[in-house]
């Protein structure tokens, strides 16, 4: 801080050269990673008329083209019911071993903690990618890709619910004479259900959105029929898929937010 | 849980449902079932196919074990991991940029009805819109390679920041703001002293967070032809060499736990 | 001078707040302003510099006619009423210094307010206003740091950096104690002596009024009922005022909601 009573600044000088550096970095990082790119500037120059020009060729949307479409976002749907519920059957265990106060031993935890870390870093086109080498192309490599995929996230957060289970009201029916299965039914379930219910929406939710991209890799959904007429270049078609999918999303989300509202 | 009932018999207890009542939720629980009846003969998932399916599986693990490359498969992965990493830096900053003029308009204290409903639509489109849909639809505007995929990355940053970002706005103090308008200040120097300040700790840590999560996405948008490492790993399966593949995605769940990691550290410095 | 015209507010509830309001100020005269919740207190001082905007009547500083003006004049005129509020609405987390410096954003292009560049001559003025107040030592600071008497003296700061032609201040006292509100109380007069110019005081202790106004204006259910020296509020004039006051029902606190958005953050973190 300087000693004339006419100047006042809100860094020293350390701390300003310190912040100026700082910035100096960021934006040296800034244009270094923009020149690795290796942008073709002809392309980055006529970006935004190229991505206008698309738009007014999607417009206006195919409106008979959307019968066509029915079976591929009821087949989308599907797969993020189907993909969602496999997730929580094969997550329960996954949780049981991943919940510190529920794992049977130390290795038993680590393993719970590495399938939930594993499952969640593996993108969700990537397992699409190889359950198409596995099971051919279709929805039922959709369908584990979107399961696998969402083991971490739900076995996660089921999980937690667990460790915050009331050990007592598990001690006071133990106390009654209550087996293992009886405590699991009457003390476990109750306490882990609104959570378990919210998390099940939540990733149906996220599940949905994934749903209507695996196509692109032959996974099926609504993604296929979107890469098709993208690759035609039918691009009214396109926007009437694009809006189909909006329309899912949201009304997706708006379920899943109602239905975590009426279990808190 | 005490529910009076009127009929109970003496001796009879039944445990109140959330639904009307039992048939009601027996009809529910009924319908699911039936659903998913539905959903699984609608895809047609025939037993043989499956069985053949854990066959050919089994055969991919092994023939993806020990994930190995050449010395020119490793220069195309250096190349395409670095090419990941740039394109979440470029379009990171992009999409932060494009995005507090966003959260501003779609934030309802600051903004009047109109532009406010404008900048709720922008923050719906952008999130609603998987980056993959996004990244496919750039690769035809702009062409193949990495600015595609900056712009699908940073059109999706738009959604998650300015929808967070609103947020805080919406519960900033307005008397801050309202001292330096009493003072004389204009509307942008309202903003500069009144509001900047406030959300400032927030706008660190979205970004710091968005850069992990576009960190995730740029190792997948090039599987749609938009830059990064993802084209790499779709071409080694298209080859069908599988040893590859592996190499590829243990350095992808490598970079995606580290970028996670380092994410988690920085956020939590900040608070 | 300040003239105050039949001013009138109706809220767009309905609330009619103000029924036409008539008073002067000149000199450096103190004037306090009394009255039950719900009087139109607040809605009055805000009126005279249009933070809340009056539906009828007139405001004049000087010679300008503040009612009236469009945006950029008043601003302007803005420049020449320093405000000082109850919450002290410092920008908390910005140092004393800048809180301070930020009376004079209305004299400062938006290119120097974005670089914190204010002219020499406001920062020595700064440090003298700072030892009027008795701030000393804390201007590097930040304003979340400082206690409540503190702070309300950086309000009291930043408003006569200004060099204001007139005070304002909104029950100033009333998120202080006792002995704080009379040190705040009597700085306030000083400063209306020192710098010759009269101070506008809302004010709930009818004691803390008559000890250190010069002039009481009683308000009741929006109109004038008491205009006078301290010496004349006999207890006729404040049944006067206070009359029924307690009927008034109590209006809602905006409340501070918290939303995290967490539910986004982990769905966006899913995929
Ligand atoms: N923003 C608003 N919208 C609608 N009505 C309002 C608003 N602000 C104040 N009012 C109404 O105007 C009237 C006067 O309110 P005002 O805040 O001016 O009173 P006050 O004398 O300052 O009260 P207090 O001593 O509680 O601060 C009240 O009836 C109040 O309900
Ligand atoms: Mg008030």
């Amino acid at each position: 801080m300087s000693n004339s009573t006419d100047s006042w600044s809100r860094f020293d000088r350390r701390e300003r050269l310190l912040r100026f550096f700082g910035l100096l970095a960021g934006l040296v990082i800034l244009v270094a990673a923009w020149r690795a790119m290796e942008v073709n500037y002809g392309y980055a120059v006529t970006a935004p008329r190229e991505l206008a020009d698309l738009f007014g060729r999607m417009y206006p949307p195919n409106v008979g083209y959307s019968r066509e479409i029915v079976g591929p976002l009821l087949e989308t749907i599907n797969i993020s019911i189907l993909g969602t519920a496999l997730a929580i059957v094969m997550a329960i265990p996954v949780a049981f071993l991943g919940a510190s106060n529920t794992s049977p031993n130390k290795p038993a935890y680590l393993l719970g903690k590495f399938i939930i870390s594993f499952t969640r870093s593996v993108n969700v086109i990537i397992w699409a990618l190889i359950f198409v080498v596995i099971f051919g192309p279709g929805a039922l490599a959709g369908v584990l890709a979107i399961s696998i995929r969402s083991i971490g996230f739900t076995a996660k957060l089921i999980a937690e619910a667990i460790e915050e289970i009331d050990r007592g009201s598990v001690e006071a029916i133990t106390a009654a004479g209550a087996s293992p299965i009886d405590v699991l039914i009457y003390s476990i379930v109750p306490q882990i259900k609104p959570a378990f219910i919210s998390v099940a929406t939540l990733r149906w939710d996220i599940n949905v959105r994934a749903s209507t991209i695996i196509g692109f890799v032959g996974a099926g959904g609504i993604g296929v029929p979107l890469q098709t007429e993208i690759n035609y270049f039918n691009w009214e078609a396109v926007l009437t898929i694009l809006i189909s999918i909006l329309g899912l999303v949201l009304i997706s989300e708006a379920i899943s937010a109602y239905l975590r509202k009426k279990v808190m | 849980m005490a529910a009076e009932s009127g009929s109970a018999v003496e001796g009879s207890w039944e445990r109140p449902t959330v639904f009307y009542n039992k048939k009601v939720k027996y009809l529910i629980y009924g319908l699911i079932l039936l659903f998913f009846a539905y959903s699984f003969w609608n895809l047609r998932i025939s037993p043989s196919r499956f069985v053949r399916g854990i066959g050919a599986g089994v055969e991919l693990v092994t023939s993806m074990l020990p994930p190995a490359y050449t010395p020119s498969q490793r220069d195309l992965l250096i190349q395409g991991i670095v090419e990941s990493i740039v394109m979440t830096i470029v379009a990171t900053t992009i999409g932060i940029i494009v995005s507090v003029p966003v959260a501003v308009m779609a934030s309802n204290n600051l903004s009047p009805k109109p532009v406010y409903y404008v900048g709720r639509s922008i923050v719906a489109v952008t999130r609603s819109l998987h980056e993959l849909i996004v990244a496919i639809i750039m690769v035809k505007a702009v062409g193949f390679g990495p600015l595609a995929g900056v712009l699908a990355l940073a059109f999706k940053t738009i959604g998650f920041f300015a929808k967070l970002l609103a947020e805080e706005i919406e519960d900033i103090d307005r008397g801050q703001m309202e001292a330096i308008t009493a003072a004389g200040g204009t509307p942008v120097q309202t903003y500069l002293y009144g509001v900047l300040p406030q959300v400032m700790p927030r706008i660190v840590g979205l970004s710091i967070y968005r850069l992990d999560i576009n960190l995730r996405h740029s190792t997948v948008v090039g599987i749609v032809g938009a830059g990064g490492i993802g084209i790499t790993l779709l071409n080694s399966f298209d080859k069908y060499d599988y040893q590859f593949s592996m190499a590829i995605i243990a350095v992808i769940v490598a970079i995606v736990m580290v970028g996670e990691g380092v994410s988690a550290l920085a956020r939590r410095r900040i608070q | 001078m300040l003239t105050v015209d039949n001013l009138e507010k109706t809220y767009d509830s309905g609330d009619k707040a103000l029924k036409g309001v008539s008073f002067e100020v000149s000199g450096n005269e103190i004037v306090a302003i009394i009255g039950p919740s719900g009087a139109g207190k607040s809605t009055l001082v805000r009126s005279i510099n249009r933070l809340t905007e009056p539906t009828g009547g007139r405001v004049s500083l000087d010679d300008t006619e503040v009612t009236g003006l469009d945006k950029s004049a008043l601003r302007d005129v803005r420049r020449d009423m320093g405000m000082i509020f109850q919450e002290f609405n410092l920008v908390e987390r910005l140092t004393v210094m800048e809180n301070i410096l930020s009376g004079r954003l209305g004299y400062l292009s938006t290119w120097n307010a974005f670089r914190r560049n204010f002219p020499p001559e406001d920062i020595k003025r700064a440090r003298e206003i700072l030892s009027r107040v008795n701030l000393e030592g804390v201007e590097n600071n930040r304003a979340d740091e400082l206690s409540g008497g503190q702070r309300q003296r950086v309000g009291i700061a930043r408003a006569v950096i200004q060099r204001p032609k007139i005070l304002l201040a909104d029950e100033p006292t009333s998120a202080l104690d006792p002995d704080t509100s009379r040190e705040v109380m009597s700085l306030l007069t000083d400063i209306a002596h020192e710098d010759d110019i009269p101070i506008i005081i809302n004010i709930h202790e009818v004691d803390l009024a008559v000890d250190y106004a010069d002039r009481i204006i009683g308000l009741s259910d929006g109109e004038i009922v008491f205009n006078g020296p301290p010496d004349d509020l006999d207890q006729a004039a404040r049944d006067e005022i206070y009359r029924g006051g307690e009927s008034i029902a109590d209006r809602e606190e905006p409340s501070a909601g918290s939303s995290t958005g967490s539910d986004d953050v982990i769905a966006e973190r899913g995929d």
